[in-house]
């Protein structure tokens, strides 16, 4: 029944989907939390710069997004990430591309999370005299991502989703090997279940995981 | 009970919406089938020198001339063409049930499609080839594309050929459209785009690139463009005795002139009817 | 903007922080006027490339409207099924009856787990082999049942969130009353909700005008992004120009829609009907629903 997978690497798409998962989630907790700070600071250019990148972002297709930083970053800009191989090239590229894309929405997640910290915590450092940083650092952030492991763990499922745009620059992931396989292959019904399957199998674990974690580690106020 | 004012408003736009679609499905089975001295053909809309949506709304190309030229000698006037985009992996389903009369859109004849529809012609013989920036002579045979960067279509037949026979060591990009190969082409990280001759010379031949590229002129397979039709479709006959026409007075060789002449395209001759090249 | 975060700038913070904006702005300047340049050398920014958008009509009434126009049909098709279908099956994982929650949670789920994209092209394929839908509108009926799919279990998330948003004492107060389930969640629950999930349906609007362009993507269907395709093969390739058109376009579509919910939620507060709890928009994440549950 199921010798139609025969001749195609089901492993290697999916774990190049896992890979752009993991690395694009790193990428964007970083750069997102950047971001938040930039919305939360005192210097006015930056919050600037943070309400425009995440509007801006928000509203863009991610398709655009990623065939931007093949058209934009690589062609134009000559940014090779690198590497001088298309395969490698196209790889890191989606990573960017979907980092820059997801650290938006981790940046919202984390902009909430701030608001559900107490006045009163805020207050308290900035008595005792710790500047923004500090406060931001060693008060506000720790509590804000405890309050927000949930919505996180949305937004990484929603990555992990969102990796098949990535095939729009050849990046061989399995959306991509899905739609060669319909092509090729006459089982509809069951190529759609396997990867269907497959994306069940990544995504579900990881919302209860971390909706488990999230209960863990909520502040209780 | 405002939220009841909401729900309701939502489902009378919900139910005009379908009734809205409804309607528009019948103008259309009116105009397929009442009009009577229509006919449908499916062309491609974005491939310049074959099949071109102009920025006039209107058709331009090679398969679009030939098309019409059919159309006129199966008896309808230029007016009542109805053409309709016909994307490549659509055209069998197109031609099976009935959307389109026939398909004159880059579609080479090959067994796997013949099995599913009937083609008449060949009316263009085209080869699998190269576009290489103007000033590149590091390309002189399909050998040196190895360790070159190689740019084609996701999924297109020319770039598996490609990978598996020509030059496996090449490395090949892969995007959703030429546009974006041809702006690397330009940007020059891309040393050359490959898929048919015709289609290279298409573009070659538009006049924002003048002079900027060139054909190789590999031969590296051989791509006989018919015109499909439905199975067992009586149209095949009639299409072949049109293209027959079309050649034996000249107007054939016109529009491969008109359409491909200013890329320097060496065209093969006008091929045979039914004799495809392996 | 007063924040809790920082104290009220005195004449030494000020100076520091305009020093910082300073930096920042050289910055950002020096990343623009490289980009500039870059894009200068590589031609980018010829006239030709740019000209047909802004001297002539021709290139939006052939290429973008049609294409803005069926990215909008798809969009208000799959937000006028999606909204209703996603509250009743977000009410439904709320109901008492083991029967009901259970079967809508897994549909929930299951279609939350999955891509987008991949319903999509699911859907089309299954269109084109079980139904007789011609292939000219198959495109726009397998985008919108992939959006109806997905994005009506993402909303069903976020109705239940803003139903259990609310404080336990309005359902406990309407049941005291004597009012039946129905009632309370008709004339109690909903009309109070409405207002804490407004932001986070309005996020999942964006999402549903965003996700028309995997059908151009994937699936030959002519939306606002795909007509770069024909429109960039008829003026020589120009795809960074186009592209840029486009997106563009995207970001005031989106505009206009975020625009117009923030009025609608500022009115619909100021009728004092919210309890002020709000379903937080970034919970909704991209392409996800809100985290509530967890």
């Amino acid at each position: 029944m199921f010798d139609f997978l025969e001749g195609y690497d089901l492993w290697a798409a999916f774990w190049t989907t896992v890979k752009l998962t993991a690395l694009s989630a790193v990428g964007s907790l970083i750069w997102g939390t950047l971001l938040a700070g930039m919305r939360v600071s005192p210097v006015p250019l930056m919050r600037g710069f943070g309400t425009a990148y995440v509007n801006v972002v928000r509203n863009i297709p991610l398709t655009v997004i990623i065939v931007f930083t093949s058209l934009g970053l690589f062609q134009t800009l000559n940014i090779n990430m690198g590497a001088d191989d298309f395969t490698t090239i196209n790889f890191r590229l989606a990573v960017f591309g979907l980092t820059a894309y997801t650290a938006a929405f981790v940046c919202e997640a984390l902009r909430s999370g701030i608001n559900t910290v107490p006045v009163g915590q805020a207050e308290a450092a900035r008595a005792i005299g710790l500047s923004f940083t500090q406060v931001l650092t060693l008060v506000i952030l720790p509590q804000a991502f405890r309050s927000v492991v949930g919505p996180l763990a949305n937004v990484l499922i929603a990555l992990t989703k969102n990796t098949t745009v990535a095939a729009a620059i050849g990046v061989t992931e399995a959306a991509l090997l899905m739609r060669e396989m319909i092509e090729n292959e006459a089982q509809l019904i069951l190529i759609g279940a396997v990867f269907a399957f497959g994306y069940i199998c990544l995504t579900l674990p990881t919302g209860l995981i971390l909706g488990w974690v999230s209960k863990k580690v909520a502040v209780k106020r | 009970m405002k939220v009841r004012k909401v729900t309701a408003a939502a489902s009378v736009l919900l139910a005009l919406s379908l009734t809205a679609t409804a309607c528009g499905g019948d103008d259309k089975d009116d105009k397929g089938s009442g009009g009577g001295k229509k006919i449908t053909i499916g062309i491609k809309f974005d491939q310049p020198g074959l099949g071109q949506k102009t920025p006039d709304g209107k058709y331009e190309g090679f398969d679009v001339d030939v098309a019409t030229y059919v159309a006129k000698e199966l008896g309808y006037k230029e007016g009542d063409i109805e053409w309709k985009e016909a994307k490549s992996a659509d055209r069998e389903t197109m031609l099976q049930r009935g959307d389109v009369d026939f398909i004159a859109a880059t579609y080479s004849i090959t067994p796997e499609r013949e099995e599913k529809v009937d083609f008449a012609g060949p009316y263009l013989l085209a080869h699998q080839d190269i576009l290489v920036r103007a000033d590149d002579k590091s390309i002189k045979s399909p050998k040196d594309l190895n360790n070159k960067k190689l740019c084609s279509v996701a999924g297109s037949t020319s770039a598996q050929n490609v990978k598996k026979k020509l030059a496996p060591k090449a490395d090949l990009q892969t995007y959703g459209g030429y546009s974006e190969c041809l702006t690397g082409l330009q940007n020059k990280v891309i040393d050359a785009l490959t898929t048919d001759d015709s289609i290279l010379a298409g573009y070659a031949a538009q006049k924002e690139f003048e002079g900027k590229f060139k054909l190789a002129g590999f031969k590296m397979t051989n791509e006989n463009y018919g015109i499909g039709v439905k199975k067992g479709s009586d149209l095949k006959k009639k299409i072949n005795d049109a293209l027959t026409k079309m050649v034996k007075d000249k107007a054939w060789d016109e529009t491969v002139k008109k359409h491909f002449g200013p890329a320097n395209y060496k065209n093969e001759p006008a091929p045979q009817i039914g004799d495809i090249v392996k | 903007m007063t924040s809790v975060l920082y104290d009220a700038p005195g004449p030494r913070a000020k100076r520091r922080n305009i020093l910082y904006s300073i930096g920042f702005l050289v910055v950002l300047a020096a990343a623009a006027y490289w980009v500039y340049t870059k894009l200068d050398e590589k031609n980018q920014l010829e006239w030709v490339k740019w000209k047909p958008f802004f001297t002539d009509s021709r290139p939006w009434e052939t290429y973008i409207w049609p294409g803005l126009e069926n990215t909008l049909t798809a969009a208000a098709f799959a937000m006028l099924i999606a909204l209703p279908l996603g509250a009743v099956f977000g009410i439904a994982r709320l109901s008492d009856h083991a029967w009901v929650r259970w079967p809508s949670g897994a549909v929930v789920e299951f279609f939350r787990a999955i891509p987008v994209l991949i319903l999509m092209v699911f859907a089309n394929a299954a269109l084109a082999e079980f139904t007789d839908v011609s292939s000219e509108d198959r495109p726009l009926y397998a985008v919108v049942t992939g959006l109806v799919l997905y994005n009506a279990s993402v909303l069903a998330e976020i109705v239940r969130a803003g139903i259990l948003s609310l404080p336990k004492g309005q359902s406990e107060a309407a049941m005291a009353i004597g009012l039946r389930k129905g009632q309370t969640m008709r004339s109690v629950l909903l009309p109070q909700s409405v207002t804490a999930m407004l932001p986070a349906i309005v996020s999942q609007l964006v999402v549903i005008v965003k996700d028309t362009a995997l059908g151009g993507a994937m699936l030959t269907f002519s939306e606002l992004l795909a007509s770069v395709r024909p429109m960039s093969a008829a003026y020589g390739a120009n795809t960074i120009a186009c592209f840029t058109i486009v997106a563009l376009i995207f970001v005031v579509i989106n505009f206009i829609l975020t625009t117009f919910a923030s009025w609608l939620e500022g009115r619909l507060r100021r009728g004092k009907k919210s309890t002020g709890a709000v379903v937080p928009v970034a919970a909704v994440a991209g392409t996800q629903a809100t985290g509530a549950e967890h």
